[in-house]
């Protein structure tokens, strides 16, 4: 079957590869340098999103999502640039969403009127803890004092408001998260990310744990916690609508919706991937990822790309599920077809679906198929039986 | 080199228990008669497959060939014949023995007299050695001849009064050992102008000369060039090369009567040449084989299956190299739903079942499952029709058995009295009947009858743990008795697992169906699924244990950025999964498998 579907609206991912310093947990294409040569990084930006929307063509854009890195690292006229190009090359929605993430240091908090101004319409800052020590633990360059001033700040600034949390923390206890998630439900606006601290490769926490000096929780602890979240946030009106990102009704993130439901996405910036809608094939795009080198191919070529290739359906297949079986509004089957290019019970295991939905893991509300809170929480391990 | 008169000659073997100085004291027999020197010498002559020096056991019977200038001033031939000392390889022993005239009896004077060393020294009282105890590590502090000669002549009936007092590891007293060779064993006999007859006592397989096949000389004489036949077998060959070890391969022009040595006569495989056969001349033969012919018969039964199915081919031809060297190992192929294509291999028994497990893994780097040991049972169908179940996955429907016998055993154990109690209960719960109960001073001697189906299944392994490691087992096989057998199934989510059903006693099913269960539930990690483990019998479960579903997996991040990586993890995880031994949508891994199949636990 063809690939073929309607202009879908585009959303825009904008990288920005530099942090302050690199965070034990974290895995991202992030970078420390000593100097940042803001100008050049600006101008390769906004020659890529050139490129990339000459390519697309005019289409509708609903978001975008300033992520990094530390965006809020950048200054506010490039932001401002970036905004005033995307909306030139592409038709904006009228209530696009523009997002850039933050983080709670006071310098950066004293930035977030001019992020407002050059058009930012929700921050997302990363907070990942109330807890003074545990920020140490995590790494961070503010304290829980500065996390909640640059909350309050915010809250006054910008129309729509979330903020990351870490947890299953070494040694957490149920009692100390639930009293640490009720503070911040308490600060919260209309959005939460709330994330089981996992360990990646290559992380400063890696070889913690390797060597036994950082212990996570039991699986079982890890379930009881991830519930005892869904129950605080709930209780405070943010519904789980995907894995880890809790929101009340309508607040849910467009941009990050576009991921989960396998939307065009354009990324831009080093290491910046994309699906995008070209030509009658689904491309799958990726910047080259160390930033220097990334600017160097820009200013020559226009582009930082390096391999291109088209997804096949079998693929597409199986990345919608991985993605969409994330959301507790599940998936379309009408859009999967159209998205994937084959029928949605021709990418699962039957045997595996008929267990599922009668475990509970999988429920089909009016056709949909859906991941129960139970299933989420074991979404990896149902994929690897669920999908063919 | 074979001009020695026949009255001269001794040929001998060694008896011990492992550990007691066996190859210690031939190593110093071979270095005082100037057979090797010292620099040639290295540790343990005799057993040269990496795996005998290592576990102190010896698999091939060996012989060397020694001359010692005795107190009398005239010069014997000493042959010194080496043998497997274990039960496994009971029929072997019996063979070596038949090429001797005695035996040294070599008793660790601070351990005393062993199980094993028992069976071994009654084989040869049997075989009508003449037998000499020698006292061993005498040196030692806790030496107490006195008290060991006692018991062997309390437990053996032998005379120990004229014992020879040694230290094999000091070299203390050797050529009393020499000199009683020489008083006390008899000479052989043999009539040097009668139609040949030389036993085979062993052969294994030299890459450059083909089989060499070790021999005793009984009468007549075999020369190069000669062409010989096998009794037995039926076949002739033309003899290549006669020869002795010395305890270099020596080229010789003829053996004669009373001699050991050993030909070769291009023969590609060992399973050409049975070991107990009689070898005679063609134009000119015996009129009657030696004596005690038996064709080998495989014990206990497993499959061997390759951990990566692409092995199989690399299995195929490793046990077919293997057998090229031990015609008493068996296979045909197997295929299981299980485990994929493999083979059923059959063995004299454990030890040897480990050893060729070992051989292939260390030899040929294979990496195996093997499935938990059978005996052969007889099936008798209601129709009338008898045959043999090596592979409990065969069984006939019940309906379609009258009755089932299995092989038995007798077992001597001997332990000191303080774990004698935990023994006999032992021996009990695997359905034994005792025979005899004695003690000599604080060693108690139990003599037990039992299922060898009981054995096979983690006997040896409980009753090392329950005697602290002190006692000591040794068996013989002891014929066929109708037995009240059952299949136990083993389901994972109702679906039966070929390779693990067994054949136990209706008396012993729930204890081992309860036992396999509990075992797989600790092996088998939490899924997605909760997962059910019946051991059932027909179709009554016996045994449950449910795998509670695993708690959380999920990835708590995942965005635009992430998809790629996922669905390429999801991808391999898939490729993955193909490899995997999977049941009912339940994947065990290969280390819970091997450990279930193991039980020793």
């Amino acid at each position: 079957m063809a690939y073929r579907t309607p202009m879908e609206p585009l959303a825009l991912y904008i990288h920005w590869p530099f942090c302050l310093a690199k965070c034990p947990y974290c895995d991202f294409n992030s970078h420390v340098r000593e100097r940042i040569d803001q100008s050049r990084f600006a101008a390769a930006l906004r020659a890529e999103l050139a490129w990339e929307a000459a390519r697309l063509g005019r289409r509708p854009l609903a978001s975008i999502f300033f992520g990094g890195g530390t965006p809020s690292l950048m200054a506010p006229e490039t932001v401002a640039a970036l905004i005033a190009d995307a909306r030139a090359l592409f038709d904006a929605a009228e209530d696009i969403e523009i997002t850039l993430e933050a983080n709670p240091t006071s310098v950066e908090a004293a930035r977030l009127a001019e992020f407002r101004a050059a058009g930012v319409n929700r921050a997302s800052l990363g907070v990942q803890s109330l807890r003074d020590d545990q920020l140490r633990l995590l790494g961070r360059q503010h304290s829980a004092a500065q996390a909640m001033a640059a909350l309050e700040t915010a809250r006054r600034i910008f129309p729509r408001l979330s903020f990351d949390l870490i947890y299953a923390r070494p040694g957490q206890t149920l009692a100390d998260w639930r009293a640490e998630l009720a503070e911040a439900l308490a600060l919260a606006a209309d959005h939460l990310s709330l994330y089981q601290l996992t360990i990646e490769a290559g992380t400063g926490f890696e070889a913690l744990h390797r060597s036994g000096a950082l212990v996570l929780p039991d699986d079982d602890s890890a379930a009881a916690l991830y519930d005892a979240t869904a129950e605080e946030a709930a209780r405070a009106g943010l519904l789980a609508y995907e894995v880890s990102n809790y929101a009340a009704p309508g607040a849910e993130s467009r941009h990050n919706l576009a991921y989960w439901r396998y939307g065009d996405y354009a990324g831009i910036g080093p290491g910046a991937h994309g699906r995008v809608s070209l030509g009658g094939r689904l491309l799958a795009t990726r910047r080259h990822r160390a930033p220097e080198p990334w600017a160097e191919r820009v200013e020559r070529q226009g582009h930082g790309s390096t391999a291109e290739e088209a997804v096949a359906p079998a693929e597409r297949a199986r990345e919608m599920l991985l993605m969409g079986l994330r959301l507790a509004e599940g998936i379309d089957p009408a859009r999967f077809a159209a998205r994937a290019g084959i029928a949605l019970a021709d990418a699962l295991d039957p045997d595996t679906l008929a267990r599922a939905i009668e475990a509970g893991y999988l429920t089909r509300p009016d056709g949909r198929l859906a991941a129960t809170a139970e299933g989420r929480k074991r979404l990896d391990a149902l994929l690897g039986q669920l999908v063919l | 080199m074979t001009d020695t008169p026949i009255e001269r000659i001794r040929n001998f073997s060694i008896i011990a228990h492992i550990d007691h100085g066996k190859s210690t004291l031939a190593d110093r027999l071979i270095q005082a008669t100037g057979a090797l020197t010292s620099r040639e010498m290295t540790e343990q002559v005799l057993d040269n497959m990496d795996l005998e020096k290592e576990r102190g056991i010896t698999i091939k019977a060996q012989t060397v060939r020694l001359a010692y200038k005795a107190h009398d001033g005239l010069v014997y031939t000493l042959n010194l014949m080496d043998t497997p000392g274990h039960v496994d390889f009971a029929y072997e022993v019996s063979r070596s023995l038949a090429a001797c005239e005695g035996s040294l009896l070599v008793v660790d004077a601070s351990q005393g007299v062993e199980a094993q060393t028992l069976a071994n020294v009654y084989q040869a009282i049997e075989a009508g050695h003449e037998i000499v105890p020698i006292l061993n590590k005498i040196d030692l502090p806790a030496a107490e001849p006195e008290r060991v000669k006692q018991q062997i002549e309390d437990v053996i009936g032998l005379d120990a009064s004229d014992a020879v007092m040694i230290s094999a590891k000091t070299g203390i007293n050797i050529e009393g050992v020499l000199e009683a060779l020489v008083t006390r064993l008899p000479p052989p006999k043999g009539d040097p102008d009668a139609p040949l007859k030389a036993l085979v006592v062993d052969s294994w397989y030299d890459q450059y000369l083909g089989v060499i096949i070790l021999i005793r000389v009984k009468d007549g004489r075999i020369r190069r060039g000669q062409k010989v036949r096998m009794m037995a077998q039926g076949s002739t060959h033309l003899v290549d090369q006669v020869g002795v070890f010395s305890p270099r391969m020596v080229a010789v022009d003829d053996l004669g009567p009373g001699e050991m040595g050993y030909i070769n006569a291009a023969i590609k495989t060992v399973a050409d040449v049975a070991v107990g056969d009689t070898i005679t001349d063609d134009r000119h033969p015996a009129a009657e084989p030696l004596p005690g012919f038996k064709p080998s018969i495989p014990v206990v039964w497993c499959g061997l299956f390759p951990v990566d199915a692409d092995d199989f081919e690399k299995l195929r031809d490793s046990l077919a190299k293997l057998r090229l060297n031990d015609a008493s190992f068996h296979y045909e192929a197997e295929s299981s739903a299980a485990l994929g294509f493999g083979y059923r291999c059959g063995f004299l028994g454990l030890l040897h079942l480990e050893i060729i497990q070992e051989r292939l893994s260390r030899e040929f780097d294979l990496d195996l499952i093997a499935t938990a040991p059978s005996v052969v049972y007889k099936i008798h169908r209601t129709s009338g029709v008898l045959e043999e179940l090596h592979n409990p996955a065969d069984m006939p429907d019940p309906s379609l058995i009258d009755h089932i016998e299995e092989p038995w055993i007798k077992a001597t154990i001997m332990v000191p009295d303080e774990y004698l109690g935990s023994i006999l209960t032992l021996c009990s719960e695997r359905r034994g009947v005792q025979i005899d109960l004695t003690y000599v001073g604080n060693r108690a001697m139990a003599v037990y009858r039992l299922p060898l189906n009981e054995v096979v299944f983690d006997f040896y392994d409980r009753l090392k743990s329950v005697s602290r490691g002190y006692a000591s087992f040794d068996y013989a096989i002891d014929g066929y008795e109708e037995g009240d057998l059952v299949r136990i199934s083993i389901l994972v989510n109702q679906d039966p697992v070929d390779a693990l059903s067994f054949i136990a006693h209706r008396s012993q099913a729930d204890r081992r169906g309860r036992a396999i269960c509990e075992k797989l539930k600790d092996l088998i990690p939490r899924q997605l699924f909760k997962i059910a483990i019946q051991a059932a019998i027909g179709g009554r479960v016996i045994a449950r244990e449910t795998i509670g579903a695993l708690s959380k997996d999920v990835t708590a991040k995942c965005y635009g950025g992430d998809i790629s990586r996922k669905r390429k993890l999801l991808d391999k995880q898939k490729e993955g999964k193909k490899r995997m031994r999977q049941f009912g949508k339940v994947e065990i891994p290969q280390s819970a498998f091997l450990a279930a199949l193991k039980m020793d636990a």
